[in-house]
Formats: structure tokens, C-alpha cells, sequence
């Protein structure tokens, strides 16, 4: 089944390839390019799953995942961590902030359309 | 006229303020807090030095010799200087050994002869009583001129009274007492007197000040200063003799240099001196502040001595009043009551000080080295019977020293009366200088021998008293006339005055010259001659070498063997009194950690121990001979002393090797811990810098492998956006190899191994370059260009591609952030002294304050607000700045948000000397 998902990246050349992923995949998909969009567009679009980078201006990728699990209304947001930074401390630092999967750059473009369909449909599941 | 019950009560209060602090200074020494433990203290107590002859005899000495005084003042400032080497030397020695006087001094450096130790006393005995005289013959003359004038002329001889009504007596007695009372407190007389020494400083102060007052006085009330002073004795005809160094008034050089080497010894070796000095030392630290103040002392006190000397020759002109006595007639004829009394107290301060100290020094010596040998050597009086001498021994301390006061005070009543202040003083210095060669040469030389010491001595002892005292007793009338002119028994080389037919000397140098070279010539040609006991080598050693010795680690050469405990307790029972022995032995059962009620027998260590508390109370000779009755072997023999002390000598240079090490150690350490935290510190950043570069080589790389695998998957794909795809994954290659090369470049520059090919280059041209370089990218954007540049070349020395590397980051960066269509590019070079300076600027985004340092950091990019960030690596800047700062220039930008920015970078310019040979100047013709 299809969802929402936003998309937060400041890197442009990735965004493209991750609209047309999720495209691929037949989601409806949602751009933010700085952390303030991305909170922004939280409530405006209401996404079901966000596909977080951590180095971004304004506000990082951590922040925006502790902030989306502080706040219970937006419990039901699933968070795939998508960035570069790959140090063991960097990956359980976001899963201990509550992030569904945490997947470093560069990724498998197969892999990461599974997880996400995964991480939706046990999230339908659930519901 | 001053009442006497005034004056008298005024020494009585006086005394009782000295009372009043010794018992303070020995309280605050009971509860540990010392307020003698400090160089002030101890300089003030060395001035114990200036007696009333000081006080009193200067001026008088300097009425009839003018500058004839400092040579005693002299000698003492020369001595001070050595006191590093001689006294500290000595005072080490004395802690070490426990040594409790000269005489014990001497005794203990020759093998703790007994008889060396006797002689010693009685020739100090002998020797001090007349000048201990003189102090209270001082006393007793202000008494009298304080209380009597001016009605008659006084000559400054005392007027006796019978006993009980002289005033004098009474404060001989009170001195014993307070004596017995501040310095017999512990039976041990190397406890410091803490309390007696405070008063003594307080004399030495009261003294000061009481001079200082008469001779300002003098100085400026009854004349106008020095020069005043000066000026009017000038013009009288014997007073201006005073003035010159003349032979028959001042004394011959040679007289001089007597004087000052016999008051170098006497500063040293006076009873009073060693007692305070050595003794009563706290710290040998504080001898070092005392090298200078002592002397400023003796140069502040010495001040006033001439003005009052002269004043008093203008003021009684006709000879009637003795210049002894010129300090306090002075004030009185003048009605100065007060400062008459406040002189008269001063006076009495210095005489009371020195009675005080010398009686101490005296009876312990008199008690310690003749009178307790001779009563243990007299077997019926079976006093090794007896089990507890403590008392006895205290007994014989305090009897001792009314023994001495009483001898100065009769000698002063019976025969001092012929003597003037300083005559006295001189011949007492001479008694002392005959100690010099057996310590000196007993600290310096070990080949000091017993008998050598002992027959110098002797003779040059023989020699004083057949040259000093024996004389004057023809002047009393004691001896006849005719020994003087004719030699004893008639024998003409004989004489005292001229021994062995030696004239020209006056009669101080005379005794001074005889009795030195036979004390000298003896001790040593008998020392090099004579054959040592064991225990005098292992003394002349332990003296000797005194440094050597105490590192800390404690050692008993002496005795070999063994001695039964009950013996040894019974022993120092005998002397200390039975609770002293008690906490002695279980102090020091303790600190060995040995059980002494299941110990029979107790080894050398405690032995030399018990010998060293003995000795501290009754000298080391009587101990010496005391702890030999008790202990079993025999004393070691020579070489095997010997070679325990170089043992010593080992284990002291081993354990200093040791601390050594184990400081060399303590620095590696720490070295090695500061230099683990930069490690640790160097990790981290490597760390982090890994971390960012690697991010920094992910980020492309995502984009290459996701379009990839895009196109990979989707064959089906719409040409355009094929082409668009593929346009990016080249692009975002070019990004990483870009990335790298930055990254080569940086480690390059950072590690100095770049190679830059520096050239002369036209700056200008450089710039040209870069731009046209840049300008299809320009004109993609549609960009303006300014550039505003000279015509004439520029010089710099550089590595052409790397400012040219310079130019085109500086470009790129203007051309990315400028908008489009709109976009705006300036750029400037201009001559700024010594220096060009680049500028280029842009109408871009701009950049905020705060991030305007940061971006010239490695992997500092700055977010752009609108577009999100950069597509630079983060690392163009920080290799910019590198290029530029290896040319020696500066690189720095102004911005404001909004109104884009400007790089500023200066180069210096080559100098014009090179401007000469360069090409465009080589078409001048050469010569």
C-alpha cells in the first residue's frame, strides 16, 4: 500500500534520486531541503515516514528525530535515518533517539525501497 | 642630678622587662611557636658582641686614637664574610656531635680528650673573667657619674663602697639569678635557651637605640651636624691630629692588622660569641642573612662614635672627664635627665647582655669540662656509686655560674680597678685568639693531632700570661719594677714587653705575634709528627668532612660490640635523672622497633646514642669516659673506622643516586603523561577529521551509485532524462575527484612536502589569466565583469599554478554565489607600500559575521538560507588560505548578508633590486 513521505536532504543531486525512487515505489512525496522545512512540512504534509539526513542547516537530522518522538502527535511517524555520517556511535546514537532504521550512504537503492515498504506496510499492520 | 632610688629603679624595672620576655620567648618556645627562630633574631643576639666597651669604650678609645677604634669593628665585618664556610661548618659539626661549648668543641675534635677540654676552660676562665670584670666595673662608673655629677669632676674610677652597699653587687646577683633561671632550665645545654636569647635580642635593640639617641644628640643638638662638628675639631691642634692616620696616634698598619685579624678571632671564638652563634642557633640558614646584617649593625652603632668623641674633647677641654665616660657626661651637664637615663640603661643593656650570655658559656664549660671530670675522677668521693647525679650535676650548673659572676665581680672590686675599658677587652681577645689554630686547623685539616692542639695551647697560653696579665701586675705593685726593664730572673731576652728582644710592637700585637707563632709552629710540627688514636681519626674526620656525612642517613663508627641494657639505663639514670632516661630509651626503643624488656644487650647504634643524649649534658670527653665503663668491646681500631665511614660515604652517595633516580623518574612521567594526553588529544582531531572526510567522500558517492543502479534497473527510461542522469553521475564523479585532489594538496602543504616552483610572475597577468579562464562559466550565468586593474606589471616571487589556483577558487566561489542575469564581479588590484592587493568582489548571498572566520577552516562550508548548502568540498578555502600565508600574504573577506561579499589577498611585491636584472629592464646596455 502507498504512503506519504517527506523526503529532508539538502544535498539536491540526492533528492532527485530519491523523488524518483519513491516515485518509483508509488508513494506521494514531499521535498524539504533545510531542517525548518522539514518541521514545517510535518504538519503541513503530514507524511507517514521521513527520510532524514543528519548534516543539514538549521536544524540536524537528530534533532528533528528526537523532536518527532517528543511530540504525540506525531507518534505514529516512521523515520528512516539516511546520511553519510557512518560511525557506530553515529548509528546507535539515532537509534536511540528513536528512529525506525538507520541506513548510511551511499545506499542500495533496492534496499532501501524494501525497508521503506517494509517499515510501512508492519506500520498498517499495526493500525 | 638623678635620685638614686630613680636610677635604681629604673634598672629594676629594666631588668624586670628582660625578665618579663625571657619568660615569654621560653613559653612560646614550650608550645612550639619560636619568636627567636628568624635571621633578625639571630643577627641581633650575634650583636651580644658590642659590650658597654662598645658602648662606653669606643668613644674614649677614639678620643685618644681617633679612627684607632674600627679596627675592632673591622675584623668582626671581614669575618662575617667567611662565616658561610667557617660557621656554618661549625654549627653543623656542634648539631651533629651535640656539642655543648668551645671547650667541648675542641675536646670532642681531639678524640673527647678530657684534657684538652680543661685547658680550654681555664684559659677562658682566666681569660674572660677580667673582661666580665670590666662589665660590671662599667655598671658601676654610670652608677656613679649618673647619680653623683655634677658636683665634682668625676674621673670615671668607681668609688667602693662596702659590699653590701654597692649597687653593683646586687646586680650581680640578680644577673645569676636570672641566668639560673632563663639558662639552667634544661640540664641538657644544648637546648637552646630560647627565652634568654629573645632577651638578649632586646638588648642588643635597647643598646642601638640608647647610642643612636646620645649621639644624635651630640651630633645635632649641641653641634650642626657632622660637618659642623667636624669643621670646629679641625681647628684645634690636637684634635686635628685625630683626623690623619698618623703613626703615634691611630697605630702603625701593622698594629692595624693585628688588631683587625685578633677581633676576627675574637668574633668567632669568644665564649659569648660561640654560645650564641653556634649554640643558640636555630637554623643554619639564617647565618646567611647574618653575613650582612650583623655588620650593618656594628656600622649603624659605630656611626656617632667620632661626633661624640670630639664633642666631648670641645665641650671639656680641660681634660677633666674621662672620654670612657663622654656618652653619658655629655647629656648630664647638658640637664638631659632623660636621655642621661635612657644612655645610662643603654649601657647597662650592653653590659648586662654580655654578663649574661658569658656567664652561661662559662659555666657550662667550667661545669661540663673541669668540674665534673675532676669529681668523677676522685674515687672516694664514690659518686659512680650514686644513682642519680641529675641533681648534683644541676647543682654544680647554677653554682657554677655564681661562681663566675662572683669572680668577675671581686676581680672588678680588687684588681680592676687599674685598667681602663679597652686595655681589658684586648687582653681577653688575646686569651680566645689561642683557640683559633686548634678549630680551624680542627675543621680544615685532619692531620690535627691531640698533643699538637694541646701544646700550642699550653705555650701560647704560657705566652699571654707572661705577656698581659703578669706585666700589669707590676703595675699594681704587686712584682717588682725590675722584670719590666731587666727580663724575669733577670734575663734579658726575658722581658714582657719585649720577649726574646722583639721591640716596636705595641704590647697587644707583641702577645699576638709571639703566642700565635708558638700556638701555630707547635700544633702543627707536633701534629705532623705525632701518631693518632683511633678515636682521634674518626673524630678529625667526622669534623672534617662534616658535609660529607649528614645526607640524611645516620651512622655510629665509634664503638663495635655491644653493652647491657640495665647498664646503659642505670647510666644516663645517673645523669638526666630518671624520667629523662626513661622517655629517652623508649623514644628510641620505638623508633627501632626493638623491645628493650626482652633485650639484653643493645648494639652500637644505641650505644653511640646513649653517648650522644650523655654528652649533650655533661660534653662529650665525661661521656666518652662514662659510656666506655659499660660497653664490652673495645673501640674499633682505625682502618676499620675508616673504612665504616667510607662505607657511610657509599650508602649517603648511593641513597643520593637513589633520589636521583627516582626524580628523573617522577619527570619521565610526567613527561610521558603530557605527551599521552597530545596523543590522545592528535587521535581525537585525526578522528574527527577522518569522520568529516569520509562524509565528505560519501556524499557524491551516493549520487553515483543511486543513479547507477536507476539506470541499471530501468532500461526503459526517457532519453532526456537518461542524459540527465548520466550528467549527474559525471558531474558528482568530477566532485570526488575534485575532492581528492584538494584533500593531496592539503596534506601536501600541511606536511611540507609540497613542491612549489617559485618564480618572478606578473601578478596582473596572473589575474588576466584566471579570469579568462573562468569566463564561459561567467557567461553561463550571464555575469558582468569589472575589472579594474593597472597597466603597468606587477611583481611577485610565487609558484605561478598555485596563485593561479588562488584566483580561480576565489572566482568559482563569486561566480556560485552570484545570482543569476543580476550577478555582478569585480575585480581590483592595486600597490599598497610593499604589498599588492588582490580584491574580488560579488553581489551574492553574502556571508553573516560569525561565519566569516570560520569559512577559511577546513571543511567549514556555510549554509546557504536559500539554496541549501554549497556544492564545494569544504576544503577550496583552507588550501586558498594556505597558498597565500606560505607567500606570505593575507587573506581575509567583507561581507554583509544580502550584499555579497569580497576576498582581499596581499602578496608582497619582489623587491626593485630584482626589478633591475629582471628582463624588462635588461635592455639597458650592459656594461
Amino acid at each position: 500500500m502507498a504512503g506519504k513521505i517527506l523526503i529532508v536532504d539538502d544535498e539536491p543531486n540526492i533528492v532527485i534520486s530519491l523523488e524518483f525512487l519513491m516515485n518509483q515505489g508509488g508513494y506521494e512525496i514531499e521535498v524539504a531541503r533545510d531542517g525548518k522545512q522539514a518541521v514545517e512540512a510535518l504538519d503541513k504534509f503530514q507524511p507517514d515516514l521521513v527520510l532524514l539526513d543528519v548534516m543539514l542547516p538549521y536544524k540536524d537530522g537528530f534533532e528533528i528525530c528526537q523532536m518527532i518522538r517528543e511530540n504525540p502527535k506525531w507518534k505514529h511517524i516512521k523515520i528512516v535515518m539516511l546520511t553519510a555520517k557512518g560511525r557506530e556511535m553515529d548509528i546507535n546514537k539515532g537509534l536511540a533517539l528513536g528512529a525506525d532504521a538507520y541506513i548510511t550512504k551511499p545506499f542500495s537503492t533496492k534496499e532501501l525501497l524494501e525497508k521503506v515498504q517494509e517499515i510501512l506496510n508492519n506500520s498498517s499492520n499495526d493500525a | 642630678m638623678i635620685q638614686n632610688w630613680a636610677i635604681i629603679s629604673t634598672s629594676l624595672l629594666y631588668l624586670g622587662v628582660l625578665f618579663a620576655i625571657a619568660y615569654y620567648g621560653d613559653k612560646r618556645a614550650q608550645e612550639n611557636r619560636s619568636i627567636i627562630s628568624n635571621p633578625y633574631i639571630y643577627s641581633l643576639s650575634l650583636a651580644v658582641y658590642c659590650t658597654a666597651w662598645t658602648f662606653y669604650g669606643s668613644v674614649g678609645r677614639a678620643a685618644n686614637t681617633g679612627v684607632g677604634f674600627l679596627p675592632i669593628y673591622l675584623g668582626p665585618t671581614l669575618m662575617a664574610a667567611l662565616w658561610v664556610v667557617v660557621l656554618r661548618k661549625i654549627i653543623r659539626i656542634s648539631k651533629k656531635n651535640r656539642i655543648t661549648s668551645i671547650a667541648d668543641f675542641i675536646s670532642s675534635r681531639y678524640g673527647k680528650s678530657p684534657i684538652l677540654g680543661g685547658i680550654v676552660t681555664v684559659i677562658a676562665v682566666i681569660g674572660i673573667v677580667p673582661y666580665l670584670s670590666l662589665q660590671l666595673k662599667a655598671i658601676s662608673i654610670s652608677f656613679q657619674i649618673i647619680s653623683t655629677h655634677p658636683g665634682i669632676h668625676v674621673q670615671g674610677e668607681p668609688v667602693f663602697h662596702s659590699l653590701f652597699d654597692d649597687t653593683t653587687f646586687y646586680i650581680a646577683l640578680i644577673l645569676a639569678l636570672f641566668t639560673i633561671l632563663f639558662g639552667t632550665r634544661h640540664l641538657d645545654a644544648t637546648e637552646r635557651h630560647e627565652g634568654l636569647v629573645a632577651a638578649i635580642a632586646f638588648e642588643s635593640v635597647v643598646k642601638l637605640i640608647a647610642f643612636l639617641a646620645v649621639g644624635i644628640f651630640v651630633t645635632y643638638g649641641l653641634y650642626n651636624g657632622f660637618g659642623d662638628v667636624f669643621t670646629r675639631a679641625s681647628r684645634i691642634p690636637e684634635l686635628e691630629k685625630l683626623f690623619t692616620l698618623n703613626k703615634e696616634v691611630t697605630g702603625t698598619w701593622g698594629d692595624w692588622l693585628w688588631l683587625v685579624f685578633l677581633s676576627m678571632m675574637a668574633i668567632m671564638f669568644l665564649p659569648r660569641q660561640f654560645q650564641v652563634a653556634v649554640i643558640e642557633n636555630v637554623n643554619e640558614k639564617h647565618v646567611e642573612k647574618a653575613v650582612w646584617l650583623f655588620p650593618l649593625y656594628l656600622f649603624v652603632i659605630n656611626l656617632f662614635v667620632l661626633p661624640i668623641a670630639f664633642g666631648g674633647m670641645m665641650h671639656f677641654s680641660d681634660g677633666s672627664v674621662n672620654p670612657d665616660t663622654f656618652v653619658l657626661s655629655l647629656p648630664i651637664v647638658e640637664k638631659h635627665n632623660t636621655l642621661a637615663l635612657l644612655v645610662f640603661i643603654g649601657g647597662f643593656s650592653a653590659a648586662t647582655s654580655m654578663v649574661i650570655v658569658e656567664t652561661i658559656a662559662l659555666s657550662t664549660m667550667f661545669c661540663n669540662d673541669l668540674a665534673m671530670p675532676i669529681l668523677l675522677n676522685l674515687k672516694f668521693l664514690k659518686l659512680d656509686q650514686r644513682k642519680d647525679l641529675s641533681s648534683l650535676l644541676l647543682f654544680l650548673r647554677r653554682s657554677s655560674i655564681v661562681l663566675v659572676l662572683l669572680m668577675g665581680y671581686f676581680y672588678f672590686r680588687f684588681i680592676g680597678e687599674y685598667f681602663s675599658l679597652v686595655s681589658i677587652g684586648l687582653i681577653s681577645f688575646c686569651a680566645v685568639a689561642q683557640f683559633a689554630p686548634a678549630i680551624l686547623g680542627g675543621i680544615f685539616w685532619k692531620g690535627g693531632s691531640r698533643t699538637g692542639a694541646l701544646a700550642g695551647l699550653i705555650a701560647g697560653f704560657i705566652i699571654w700570661v707572661f705577656t698581659l696579665p703578669f706585666p700589669s701586675l707590676v703595675q699594681v705593685g704587686i712584682l717588682p719594677e725590675r722584670i719590666l726593664t731587666e727580663g724575669l730572673f733577670g734575663v734579658g731576652l726575658l722581658k714582657p714587653y719585649q720577649l726574646f728582644g722583639l721591640q716596636g710592637f705595641n704590647p697587644i700585637s707583641h702577645t699576638l705575634f709571639w703566642s700565635m707563632l708558638f700556638n701555630v709552629g707547635l700544633y702543627v710540627t707536633i701534629s705532623l709528627y705525632s701518631k693518632r688514636s683511633g678515636i682521634e681519626q674518626t673524630q678529625a674526620s667526622l669534623f672534617v668532612d662534616i658535609f660529607k656525612y649528614t645526607g640524611g642517613v645516620e651512622f655510629s663508627p665509634t664503638w663495635r660490640g655491644t653493652a647491657p641494657v640495665k647498664e646503659l639505663h642505670s647510666l644516663l639514670r645517673k645523669f638526666l635523672g630518671e624520667p629523662t632516661a626513661n622517655r629517652l630509651f623508649r623514644d628510641y626503643a620505638r623508633k627501632r622497633k626493638i623491645n628493650l624488656k626482652e633485650t639484653f644487650e643493645v648494639d652500637a647504634d644505641f650505644v653511640q646514642f646513649a653517648e650522644q643524649a650523655l654528652a649533650a649534658t655533661v660534653g662529650s670527653a665525661t661521656a666518652r669516659a662514662m659510656i666506655s665503663t659499660v660497653v664490652k668491646e673495645e673501640p674499633l681500631s682505625p682502618d676499620e673506622v675508616k673504612s665504616i665511614l667510607d662505607e657511610t660515604q657509599q650508602v649517603i652517595a648511593y641513597s643520593r643516586k637513589l633520589e636521583e633516580k627516582s626524580r628523573e623518574l617522577e619527570r619521565a612521567t610526567a613527561e610521558l603523561k603530557a605527551a599521552n594526553q597530545r596523543l590522545q588529544e592528535l587521535d581525537r582531531l585525526k578522528d574527527d577529521f577522518v569522520s568529516t572526510v569520509t562524509h565528505e567522500l560519501r556524499t557524491p558517492l551516493t549520487s553515483v551509485r543511486a543513479f547507477s543502479e536507476i539506470l541499471y534497473d530501468n532500461t526503459d527510461l526517457e532519453l532526456s532524462q537518461r542524459q540527465h542522469f548520466l550528467k549527474i553521475i559525471i558531474k558528482e564523479s568530477e566532485r570526488l575527484t575534485r575532492l581528492i585532489n584538494q584533500l593531496l594538496d592539503l596534506q601536501k602543504i600541511e606536511s611540507d612536502t609540497m613542491d612549489w616552483n617559485i618564480e618572478r610572475i606578473d601578478i596582473v597577468e596572473l589575474v588576466k589569466d584566471a579570469v579568462q579562464a573562468t569566463s564561459q562559466l561567467m557567461n553561463e550565468k550571464s555575469i558582468t565583469l569589472d575589472m579594474n586593474v593597472p597597466d603597468q606589471p606587477l611583481y611577485i616571487n610565487g609558484d605561478p599554478d598555485r596563485l593561479t589556483q588562488v584566483m580561480l577558487n576565489l572566482l568559482s566561489n563569486a561566480i556560485k554565489f552570484s545570482p543569476e542575469e543580476k550577478g555582478l564581479i569585480t575585480i581590483n588590484i592595486a600597490r599598497e607600500g610593499d604589498q599588492v592587493l588582490v580584491s574580488v568582489k560579488d553581489n551574492g548571498i553574502g556571508i553573516r559575521k560569525e561565519d566569516q572566520g570560520l569559512i577559511f577552516e577546513k571543511f567549514r562550508q556555510v549554509h546557504n538560507p536559500v539554496d541549501g548548502r554549497p556544492s564545494g568540498s569544504g576544503l577550496g578555502l583552507a588550501i586558498t588560505r594556505q597558498i597565500v600565508e606560505y607567500h606570505q600574504g593575507k587573506i581575509w573577506v567583507e561581507s554583509s548578508p544580502g550584499l555579497g561579499s569580497t576576498f582581499f589577498f596581499t602578496l608582497p611585491l619582489a623587491s626593485e633590486m630584482a626589478m633591475e636584472t629582471s628582463p624588462e629592464s635588461s635592455e639597458q646596455p650592459q656594461e
